[in-house]
Formats: structure tokens, sequence, C-alpha cells
């Protein structure tokens, strides 16, 4: 009898299985998650409220590849599905694995009907699943076409959202502290004396020259892709590169050892803990340890309560007439509209980019968490590092476009700098050096090969 | 009562051949949705360029002779097959020690078996961040870390390996160990024989159906290791040659697979599903070849 019992509890448990998951595969298509906050991998969709009824509407679904703006995307998302009853779904990548998610979410039936296509290896990759935007209603409010990304065949893929700008950020406060001030600042030399000092004093003073440059994970993007970017920027020599070069030559390398050489040894962190991480600039910065970080405009809604005279220099490298440098500006936020779904939701999806530029709340909440919105209609921006960008720019200055984003195979290519990096930060020797020059130069051209031969 | 216990036989019969797809279907059909039909796919996308699977186009062998030419698939073919052999070994006699010591009628050895085998409840991920931690910890005093020497990685990983298995594995040679029947350990007492004679020569001989199973299992999970291989080190240090390849040193075939299939070439897709396959093939060829051969030494009782 029990046996029997069991095997009928079993029996039931399989078909119970199967029912609930016949439902939530349903269910995953209209379901309506609390809104999330969470940083990373959150979902949420807006309640459809007359989704076949008597006027289609279509859908939007964006797939965002910026963790730090989800919070910011929801709430404009839930305004206009408010306003105008079209969901709007937002599904944002965690950190790092936008390209994944990217590849499965494109294969399914409800595919995302806006996706980011940020550099031209994206290009490449999606250019057959993107709608030619030249000439459409959103191309139409830009005020720019800087930061516009086109195929070979010159179809408009991708149109920039927003952009950024990196580099140095300083404590003026704290540079002042020391006996120095921000307008000593104009060159490598002049930087390297001013952090010099204050790491010497550093006991005395209470704070340190540069917050931890820790390689893991969190933080080596800041100098494998940002940092890298002066040795790109240099080396196209005043042209700028539209497509990606097969090889470099490394001519920039001493400079961009001379500045990541001040960074790993002016810093709070011996270079030796670096490989391991655990330390969190950001938290450094903000409680005045030190004066300064290598970072973005990005940052700066997170600085300016704890840092108010926070600002941003360039990277200041040891190259001839950098006293004329400026930020780097540049984007990887760039939409596409998928051409693959409904002629319905590409239209739904058209207008709420429009609006998402022309609302002036909409575009407020979106100004403060990406920076600027090259559109005419959009807010201003408040952010301080891109004032400071367009004061460079007004005085003359060169602005430094992201080189970066050519970089091939962009993850195994950083991962294996990284680790070159690492081996140096333990033994800053002339061979271990030549590693990482091999990692960055010819690692440049096998990644190239492995990608494009 | 003879002749109605036939027709009631028959009746089972008929209504078992009358009803059989109705049991049968939903598990055939689970099996063919989830293992057979994605299977057959998988093979077919092996010859094809592919970015999303909806439009894959055939293109032959290419995949296979880029998946055979990678130097990096190579150097983690070598990796997993030297990591998968030491830590069989280690976990089986670790394992085995471990069982054998715990039905010895020691106290509490009830309590020594669920503590061992506690950790084969924590995800592979999360073990993987918490043993990076507890090695970071170590070597940092030394200044150096996890991610810094390839030596440190093989390792770490052989000792989280076994941290997580060698419990699992013991249950199932108590299972064994208990199996024994007294009375042959009690005549080879009898008969003289020595404790470890007993051992190599009674005991052992009895469990070798657990010994062919836990065999079996340590040799699929070393090749299969994934979750443990991208946590602990991802694949660092990371050796760059002199034409600018480099080579992930510590990176395992399934880590292998995964970053390959994430590259930005227009073929990454395709050249892992080929390697997907020839993974499949490996590993399913060693682990039946190691069941024929510990089979044989299986006795009957």
């Amino acid at each position: 009898m029990s046996k029997k019992l069991f095997a009928l509890a079993l029996s039931l448990s399989m078909v119970m299985t199967m029912l609930l998951a016949g439902c939530t595969s349903q269910q995953a298509q209209t379901s309506n998650p609390p809104a999330e906050n969470s940083k990373s991998g959150s979902e949420a969709s807006q309640p459809v409220e007359n989704n076949n009824g008597g006027d289609a509407k279509g859908r939007v679904y964006w797939l965002n590849f910026k963790p730090e703006s989800d919070g910011a995307l929801l709430e404009v998302a839930k305004m206009y599905t408010e306003e105008t009853g079209v969901p709007v779904k937002i599904v944002t990548a965690a950190s790092g694995t936008y390209s994944q998610q990217l590849n499965a979410e494109m294969g399914k039936s409800e595919a995302p009907t806006i996706f980011v296509v940020g550099n031209s290896a994206g290009v490449r990759d999606w250019t057959d699943y993107a709608l030619d935007l030249t000439g459409t209603p959103i191309a139409n409010e830009l005020n720019t076409d800087a930061y516009n990304l086109y195929d070979e065949n010159g179809k408009l893929v991708s149109i920039g959202y927003c952009y950024e700008c990196y580099g140095i950020i300083v404590n003026a406060d704290l540079v002042q502290k020391a006996g120095h001030s921000m307008d000593e600042i104009k060159n490598f030399d002049t930087l390297k004396t001013v952090v010099e000092d204050i790491h010497a004093r550093a006991g005395e003073l209470g704070f340190d020259a540069f917050t931890s440059c820790d390689m893991d994970g969190s933080s080596n993007w800041r100098f494998v892709g940002h940092m890298a970017n002066l040795e790109y920027y240099y080396e196209q020599e005043g042209e700028t590169w539209t497509e990606c070069p097969p090889t470099l030559t490394g001519k920039y390398m001493d400079n961009f050892k001379n500045l990541y050489d001040l960074c790993i040894n002016n810093s709070l962190t011996d270079p030796k803990d670096l490989s391991v991480g655990g330390h969190d600039a950001a938290e450094e910065f903000k409680a005045g340890k030190a004066a300064f970080t290598v970072q973005g405009s990005w940052e700066f809604s997170n600085y300016k309560d704890s840092v108010p005279n926070a600002a941003m220099i360039p990277y200041y490298c040891g190259v001839a007439g950098e006293e004329k440098a400026g930020l780097n500006c540049g984007t990887e936020n760039c939409w596409a509209i998928n051409s693959k779904v409904s002629a319905e939701d590409q239209q739904a999806t058209m207008d709420f980019m429009v609006w998402c530029v022309t609302d002036p709340e909409a575009s407020r909440i979106l100004v403060d968490s990406f920076g600027i919105m090259p559109y005419k209609n959009s807010a201003e921006s408040t952010n301080g590092f891109l004032a400071n960008a367009a004061e460079y720019t007004a005085n003359g200055c060169y602005v430094m476009n992201w080189a970066t984003n050519f970089q091939p195979n962009v993850d195994e290519y950083r991962a294996a700098l990284t680790s070159a990096l690492n081996a140096y930060n333990a033994d800053q020797s002339e061979a271990n050096w030549e590693n990482v020059r091999v990692a960055f130069v010819d690692g440049w051209a096998a990644q190239y090969n492995a990608v494009n031969g | 009562m003879n002749r109605k216990k036939i027709t009631r036989g028959n009746t089972i019969r008929r209504s078992t051949r009358k009803w059989f797809p109705l049991f049968l279907g939903p598990v055939v059909a689970a099996f063919i949705i989830g293992f057979v039909w994605p299977f057959i796919q998988g093979i077919y996308l092996s010859f094809c360029q592919f970015k999303l699977i909806a439009d894959a186009k055939p293109i032959g062998l290419g995949n296979y002779i880029r998946a055979f030419r990678d130097a990096a698939f190579t150097h983690a073919f070598w990796y997993t097959a030297l990591f998968t052999v030491v830590s069989m070994v280690l976990i089986n006699v670790l394992a085995f020690t471990v069982a054998y010591i715990l039905t010895q009628n020691i106290k509490g050895s009830n309590l020594f078996r669920t503590v061992f085998f506690m950790p084969n409840l924590i995800g592979g991920i999360v073990l993987g961040h918490i043993w990076s931690m507890i090695f970071d910890g170590i070597l940092g005093k030394f200044g150096t870390s996890i991610v810094m020497d390839s030596k440190y990685g093989f390792w770490g990983l052989i000792i989280l390996m076994c941290w997580q298995q060698i419990g699992y594995m013991m249950i199932i040679y108590i299972a064994g160990l208990q199996a024994v029947p007294e009375d042959m350990l009690e005549a080879a007492r009898i008969d003289g024989a020595t404790k470890s004679q007993a051992l190599f020569k009674v005991t052992i001989p009895n469990v070798m159906p657990s010994i062919t199973i836990c065999m079996f299992l340590s040799l699929t999970n070393g090749f299969k290791l994934f979750d443990q291989n991208l946590a602990l080190t991802n694949g660092h240090p990371i050796i760059t040659q002199s034409g600018g390849v480099s080579i992930k040193t510590t990176e395992m075939l399934a880590l292998n697979i995964f970053t390959t299939y994430n590259n930005s070439s227009p073929n990454a897709h395709g050249t892992a599903q080929a390697k997907a396959v020839i993974f499949f093939i490996l590993v399913a060829g060693l682990g039946l070849a190691q069941l024929a051969y510990t089979r044989k030494k299986e006795v009957q009782q």
C-alpha cells in the first residue's frame, strides 16, 4: 500500500512539475515583478493594459548594458507606460555579461527591440539585425554626428544616446592641503612632482596620492581599458581610427608606463597586493584617503557630496605638447533598433526613443544618470566632470577620442594584459615590462587575427 | 485458482500493451525535448557558422579544424587530463581511507559522516570564491596570490575539489564497506590473515563496484569541471607568447569552450560548438573505458 502511495505521489509530482514548467514559461512573458533596484540582472516589465485591445501599439524591450543606470531606466519606463499604455520592458545585463545576454535574447521570439551596439566590433556582428537609422525621427533629434556608428556600407547602425569622459579625478581640497595648487599641474612632470610629494608625506598629511589600483575584475578596466587609451590615442598621430588596425606599434608604451607606474607606486596599496583586489577605490576617494583616482564622468553623482571640489584632469603621461591635452571623451552607449521585430514594435520603439530625448522630465532623469545626451531638446547636463571636458575643449585643448573601443576580442585581450600587469606589479623588472608590452602590442595583433582570420 | 491467476495476468498484460504510451509518453517526450533533440542540433551546429541558432549556415569541417589548431584548446586538454588524474587518485584514496576509518566503530562516526558530506552541498561558484579568499589570505602573507602562479591555481583547485568531493565518495564507500560479508572477514581472520591482507585480499575486491562508481564519478567530474575553475582563477595567470597568442595556464576544457563561445569572432559560436562535441566524445569515451576496466576487477559474491 505504502509503495503504491509513494508511486502515486511521485507521478503526481512529475505531472505537477510539467504543468508548472508550462505555466512559468508563459508567466515569464507577462509577469510584473515589483520594480527591483538590484544593481545587475534585474528585470521588470510594465503591466500590459490593453495589450491586444482595439489599438495594437507594439512593445518596447530595451536590453540595457549599464547596470548603474538600471534604476533610472526602470523609472522612465514606468512613466512612459503610464502616459501611453505601451509596455516597456527593461532588462539589464549583469556587469560584463552583456554580449552573452544579447546572444541569448536575440534568438528569442520576444527579442529586444532596442539593444546597444557600442563599438566597431559590435557593428560588424550586429549590422544584419539593426535598422538603418538614417533620416529617422530619432536621428533628426541629434545635435551631433560624432557618436554615431556606421557599417562599411554607410548604414547608420546605432546612434549615441549619451557620451562620457574619463581621466584622472583630483580632490582639489586635498591638493591644496598638501601645499600645492591645481594650476601647478600642467603636464606629466608637474603631476609627478605633486603626486610624489603627497605620497612621501602621506603619513604626515593623513592621505595618500592615488587610490588603490586593484587589478581584479571590478577595477582592472580602469587601466587595461581606459588608461590604455592614451597609448592608442597618441598612436593615431592626429588621425582617428575608423576601424580596428591589425597591428600596433607600441610607440607610446613608455608614456603608458610613466602614468601607470606613477599610479601604482604612489597609492594606498602596495603594488604586490593589487592582483587580489578587495580595496574599494571609490570609497577611499570619497573618504578623503587619497587625492587622485583614475575614473570617469559616470562617478560624478557618486562623488559630488563627499568631494565637492573634485575636478577631472587629462592623462598626463609625458608626451610632447600634452599641456594642450583634454579629457577622453566618447561613448559605448549607442542605440540600435532590432530590424527583425515587427514594424509595429519598431515604431513603438522609435516613439519611445524620441520621447526619451525630448520629454523634459524623462530626459532629466536620463541625463542625471548618463551624463550628456547629444540631442537638441534633451535636458542640460549637471555633470561637473563633463563640464571640465567642455572647458578643456573651449580652451583649445584636443579631445582624446575613445580609441580603446577598437580593442579586438576585448575580454580576452584585456585578460591577458591584466595578467601581465599582475606579474609586473609584483616585480617591476624590465623583463616583466617586456611581457606587458608583448601582451599590449603583439596581443592586439593576435586577437585581431583570431577575430578576423 | 490457477486458471484465474493466468487470466488476471493476461488482463494486466493486455492493458499494459494498450496503455503503455500514456505512461511512457511524458518521459520519452521530456527526454527527446530536453536531451535528444538539443544533442542532434548541437552536432549539426558544430558544422555551421552562426550568430543566432535561427540563422546557421553549414560550412563543413572548418570549425573542427579551427578547434584542433587552437593552442589554448590543446593546452586546456592536457591541463584537464593532468588535473583529472591527480584529483581522481587523491579523492578516491582519501575518500576510501576516511570511509574505512569511519566503519571501524569509532565514537561519533555518524557526526563525522555528516560533517564530511556537507561541503558537497555548496554550489561550485560559491566554493570557488570562498576558497579564493582563503588562498589569497594565506598567499597574501607572502606577497602573492592565486592568480600569480599556475602552480597555485592547480593545487588550489585540487584542494578545493578534494574538499568538496571526498565526503560524497566517502558515503558510497561506506555503503560498499558495510556490504562486505562479515563471515568472509571472519574466515580470513581465522585463516591467519593480517589486517592489511584482509583489507587488500578481501575487503577491496568486495567493494570493487563502489570503486567503479566513484572512479567514474570523479573522472567525469574532473573533466567536466567548470564553475570552480571559473570562480577560482578564471584561467589566470595568462602567458602571452612572443607572437602575441595568449594561453590561459589554468583554463580547463569546459571553461575554454565557454570563453571561445563568447569571443567576438564570427566563427566563435561554431568553433565552441565543435569543441563541445569533441569534449563530449572525450568524456564519454574515457568514462566507458574506465568502466570497462574496473568492471573486470569486480568479484561476484
